[in-house]
């Protein structure tokens, strides 16, 4: 694949950076206009896109990726890096996803922060997230998407704890930070696998290495697993997910933008990416499926538990994402399917965010699906697109879900042997349960009888809100057959991530069957939910007579309790011990030894701790240990 | 007997800076106290300014001077140019006035009448301004010391004023006096030990000078006992001042004790010069024993990167977690020894150089936030800072990113290169320790940073001073440097790769 060049992508990322300087350094004089500017820059960057687009449709198949050279960013003795664009056929697809789904969400939030008197700075935080997010699909090299990796981080921990009025806000923040970090040591090691072993950080360069054979399998498997470690935290993927279902704290545009349609993917764009990595490194392609599969069930079963509307769909978007990612899972076949469904699931997701915050807003910011109920009358037009991404997502034809995840179970089957019917059987109970969590979502929320606080007078949102609303559910019902039809997607990104244009693998069951499977169970899903939710009344608050199994489920899967046992409390215990070694032990060993003398050196001095005369029996512990070791070595 | 030669001109950085040194202690005897302020600082100011002239002027030298004891090339100039940079920012926060930072006599018993009365009646000395000149001469001595004895002469030219003026501090005066005892007498320990290597080395070497013993490893093969024991001892003297563990129990004491001003200047000056001297040491003195100290310096570059970086989770007191920070730093740095290669030598330049600024920049910053009976070291306290101080606030966040190594800051260039130096020279179990070390730091900065934005300010009289020009233009040089060399490192990284080469 040749690379013509482009001077024109950098306007994709200045505009909505420079807007969001602009908005921060500009203070409250810019507080009645904050939020058009904002919206503008996000929507001339989608203007952006779309001429690039079709700038690459008018390009042959194969040479329709472009760079642009920004300016020598590293050059360190034999090792250079550049700050260089890549806009191809991958790119194209997020870049459209997050300007478009984007500018739709920042209209809709000129109505939703409408009284907040920080709304300007709100702006600016948006702008700088699309910014970043953009910086991420378009840099060229592992270290240029390191870059937008810690700024969508940097962003996205602005934007969730906006509203910080909560300490719980805060600690929803860092919790997502934690889980970032330890994504991004692996995001680090990958950056360091790649430059040992190719001497190369850029995607081209790595790809050429592996294809000139240079590293050997265990270095690609290891840098394969860093690569997962980093999308598993970034995609809240087990067994990073908990931070996601916390991250709801956050306004609920910022949940649609961030959390449903563009961050939390990043970890599939990054394995699609890296498809060169993936198909030679089989071991680590494993764990992505394995990884895929587990998140898929565990999103799934916590989305039946959630009372609360946002968690519940934070759940679902878990879930939906480990479907993407089993899919980049099983190789060549699988990458345009994932890609499908993410750009799918962008739409109605997105949607039906929105959508719950349509409903927060008319409900006094209540979330508790319990205080909800026959909502579709007062709120036709949430009711109407909110319902339109329901049928997106649980797959029923022809909504775009449909077609996104059919494929999925498709490719899941044909995987092959055993792992092909785990895999099918697994995405196949997922459906279901998606469907059951789903039906139960609407029911609780638009049908039934009002279950309303009495201060709660639900009107249906003004038409900034709504008209975003209806567009993202106009592309939850056509995108779909758009992408899929005559394999469009897959066609336009073979290049990319299936240059060798593998042939299908054989067919365990033919797709008339998997669709009919799929339609079987979600058939199933629905009928539960109905049954146990349509007929009886939805008490008020969560009935606490439940089996030990739905208690599990609330807990989010008891996550936040094993993450306190196994890593929070042996975390601090150990920096407890360490910093009380570093303050009393070496004292106690000089005095002496014993707890008599370091309970009266506490006592003696409690306000210092440090002791000059242990300080210099360290030091001399450590000279001894430096002369033992070096003599040592030199027997 | 000829008398020898001595190179005026190529060492007129460090005798204009020692010169005016010598000039300020005059000022402080004889001038009156009316103009003492003024003439100190002009004198400061312009000697740093004449002295980095003078350096820039001499940039291409690269030669032995005054008898091979001192080695003026590449390497030299990038570290003295950093140690004038960062002094003259450090002179700027010392000369700010605004905050009496420093103790009005310091010969006064804390407590006292005549303190209170020197106090009252605003006698404010100002020896500080000759001490920092010292100190800023022996770190530029201290990496350009090219013998043993040099070397140590400007280790102690550089060690007593900064003991001096560590206990300079107005507030919590028994603090800060027991911090200055307790540096200079760890300082003295680990100064015997230094010596007595010194004296194991020349044993064996006979010659003090770097060439001598670098030849006579290369002659001898090095395997020679006394010579290792030499190096050792040598090591630990080094490591102390670095703040390496375990020699770094000193540092959040004295960081946290000493007058913030002072500890921003000795935080960068001190790191700078220290890792210069070593980078002489380890790369063109004993570079032939490299595979006896390699094994040590790794070991105690993981251990001080672990115990920088966990115990500073377990800190209250922001500048006892800017010392931890500055801890885990010293392990960072010590990759770059480590990897023992051209792209170390630069990387850990470049390192010292990004820091440097960073590490100004924070504690200029600590200086700022302030309540009625001086700074608000207690990072509760810090809470909230976000709200009321945006730019302050922000401000610090960059350079706690910096500190945590985010990219596009300085931190994240200094990082990348010094890890991948020494990932390239194999010395990958160094670098994983690193890249771990990374992530946990950056967990206690960005508390900090959740701290001052995501919780509600306590209303307990904390607020942000508004500082003189002086210390605005030191807060800003160090923000601008931050991200400029993060965003576009180019300039700098190319400058410090065609400088840096020994005098051979």
């Amino acid at each position: 694949m040749s690379l013509g060049t482009s001077d024109t992508l950098v306007y994709l990322i200045a505009i909505p950076l420079f807007s969001s300087a602009f908005l921060l350094l500009g203070g409250r004089a810019l507080d009645r206009v904050g939020h058009l500017i904002g919206t503008a820059a996000s929507a001339s960057s989608f203007v952006v896109a779309l001429i690039e687009l079709n700038k690459m449709l008018g390009r042959d198949a194969e040479s329709r990726g472009v760079t642009q050279h920004l300016f020598t960013w590293i050059n360190v003795g034999s090792f250079q890096i550049d700050a260089t664009l890549l806009l191809d056929q991958l790119s194209i697809c997020f870049v459209l996803l997050i300007t478009g789904v984007g500018t739709l969400i920042h209209i809709y939030s000129i109505s939703y922060m409408a009284h907040d008197i920080d709304r300007r700075r709100f702006f600016a935080f948006l702008n700088l997230f699309i910014a970043a997010m953009l910086l991420l699909v378009l840099g060229n090299s592992y270290l240029n998407l390191y870059v937008g990796w810690e700024g969508v981080g940097l962003a996205s921990y602005l934007l969730i704890g906006f509203w910080n009025q909560k300490p719980t806000y805060a600690t929803a923040a860092k919790k997502a930070f934690v889980a970032n970090r330890v994504g991004d040591v692996g995001l680090s090691l990958a950056v360091m696998i790649a430059f040992v072993q190719f001497g190369a950080v850029t995607f081209d360069g790595v790809a050429k290495g592996i294809e000139a054979g240079s590293a050997s399998s265990t270095a690609l498997n290891a840098m394969g697993a860093a690569i997962l470690l980093a999308a598993v935290g970034k995609s809240a993927q087990f067994p990073l997910q908990a931070w996601l279902g916390d991250a709801m704290a956050g306004p609920t545009p910022v949940s649609a933008l961030i959390h449903a349609a563009t961050m939390v993917t990043a970890g599939v764009y990054l394995i699609s990416r890296s498809n060169f990595v993936f198909d030679n490194a089989p071991t680590a392609q494993l764990l992505v499926v394995i990884v895929g599969a587990v998140t898929l069930l565990f999103g799934a079963v916590i989305g039946m538990a959630k009372d609360d509307i946002k968690k519940a769909l934070a759940a679902s978007t878990m879930s939906q994402i480990g479907y993407m990612i089993l899919a980049t899972g099983l190789g060549p076949a699988g990458y345009a399917f994932a890609m499908m469904h993410l750009l799918t699931h962008g739409f109605f997701k997105a949607g039906m965010f929105l959508g719950a915050g349509s409903v927060m807003h008319g409900m006094n910011d209540e979330v508790d699906m319990r205080k909800y109920g026959a909502l579709r009358k007062v709120m036709p037009i949430t009711f109407a697109t909110f319902g339109l991404g329901y049928l997106a997502i649980i797959g029923i034809p022809p909504f775009a879900g449909f077609y996104s995840k059919d494929k999925i179970i498709e490719t899941a089957f044909n995987a092959g042997g055993s792992k092909g019917i785990i895999l099918g059987c697994v995405t196949l109970l997922g459906a279901a349960i998606t469907a059951f969590y789903m039906t139960r979502v609407m029911l609780m929320t638009f049908f039934g009888t009002k279950r309303w606080d009495s201060a709660a007078h639900p009107h249906e949102s003004p038409w900034l809100m709504t008209v975003p609303m209806i567009l993202l559910s106009i592309g939850s019902i056509t995108t779909g057959f758009i992408f899929s039809n005559g394999d469009r997607l897959k066609n336009f990104l073979a290049p990319v991530v299936d240059k060798h244009h593998h042939e299908h693998e054989t067919e365990l069951l033919a797709p008339i069957v998997v669709t009919g499977l799929a339609m079987f169970a979600v058939a199933i899903g629905i009928s539960i939910a109905l049954a146990k939710y349509s007929r009886k009344t939805i008490p008020a608050s969560a009935p606490t007579d439940v089996t030990v199994w739905t208690k599990i489920a609330r807990r989010d899967l008891l996550q936040d309790d094993f993450n306190e046992t196994v890593f929070m409390r042996p975390g601090q215990s150990l920096t407890r011990v360490l910093a009380f070694l570093d303050k009393r032990v070496v004292d106690g060993a000089v005095s002496g030894v014993g707890a008599m003398t370091l309970r009266l050196a506490g006592d003696l001095r409690k306000t210092q701790t440090g002791y000059v005369r242990s300080y210099a029996l360290l030091i001399l512990l450590g000279t001894v240990a430096i002369l033992a070791a070096i003599l040592v070595v030199t027997v | 007997m000829n008398a020898p030669n001595i190179e005026y001109g190529i060492l007129g950085p460090i005798l204009i800076v020692l010169a005016a040194a010598l000039i300020g202690v005059l000022i402080e005897a004889f001038v009156s106290r009316r103009y003492r302020y003024i003439l100190q600082t002009g004198t400061a100011f312009a000697a740093v300014a004449l002295a980095f002239l003078q350096l820039v002027l001499i940039r291409q030298t690269s030669s032995k001077a005054a008898v091979s004891s001192m080695s003026i090339d590449g390497v030299t100039i990038v570290l003295q140019g950093s140690v004038l940079i960062f002094g003259f920012l450090g002179l700027l926060l010392i000369a700010e006035r605004g905050f009496q930072s420093f103790t009005a006599q310091a010969a006064a018993i804390p407590g006292s009448n005549e303190e209170q009365k020197a106090l009252v009646s605003g006698l404010q000395q100002t020896e500080v301004f000759p001490l920092t000149l010292f100190a800023i001469s022996g770190a530029m001595l201290f990496p350009a010391a090219n013998d043993l004895l040099t070397l140590f002469v400007s280790l102690e030219v550089l060690s007593l004023p900064l003991y001096l003026m560590a206990g300079l501090s107005q507030r919590r005066r028994l603090l800060s006096q027991e911090a200055a005892l307790k540096y200079f007498l760890l300082g003295a320990f680990s100064s015997a030990f230094f010596l007595f290597g010194s004296a194991f080395i020349y044993g064996q070497a006979g010659s003090t000078t770097f060439d001598g013993i670098r030849k006579s490893i290369v002659e001898s093969g090095g395997s020679d006992q006394f010579l290792l024991v030499g190096l050792a001892l040598l090591t630990v003297g080094l490591l102390f001042k670095v703040s390496a563990a375990p020699f770094h129990a000193w540092t959040p004491d004295v960081y946290q004790g000493s007058p913030t001003p002072v500890t921003a200047f000795m935080a960068a000056v001190t790191k700078v010069a220290a890792f210069g001297a070593a980078i002489r040491i380890y790369y063109f003195a004993v570079g032939g024993l490299v595979w006896s100290w390699r094994p040590i310096l790794i070991a105690i570059s993981i251990v001080t990167m672990a115990i920088g970086t966990v115990i500073a989770i377990a800190q209250k007191d922001i500048k006892r977690v800017l010392a931890y920070s500055a801890i885990a730093h010293s392990g960072f740095l010590l990759t770059g020894i480590i990897a023992l290669s051209k792209d170390g030598l630069n990387a850990t330049l470049i390192y010292l150089f990004t820091y440097g600024f960073t590490t100004i920049g924070t504690f200029a910053i600590v200086t700022l936030v302030r309540d009625s009976g001086g700074e608000v070291s207690d990072l509760n306290r810090w809470a909230g800072l976000g709200k009321r101080s945006p730019l302050v606030a922000g401000t610090f966040t960059l350079f706690l990113l910096g500190l945590a190594g985010i990219p596009l800051t300085s931190g994240f260039v200094g990082k990348f290169a010094i890890f991948t130096a020494a990932y390239k020279s194999g010395n990958i179990s160094v670098v994983v320790a690193g890249v771990l070390a990374s992530a946990i730091a950056a967990f206690f900065y960005i508390r900090i940073i959740v701290m001052m934005y995501f919780s509600d300010p306590v209303e307990d009289g904390t607020s942000v001073v508004i500082p003189s020009a002086m210390t605005v233009a030191t807060i800003a040089i160090c923000a601008v440097a931050t991200l400029v060399m993060g965003i576009y490192p180019q300039p700098v990284i190319s400058a410090i790769n065609s400088l840096a080469f020994f005098a051979g």
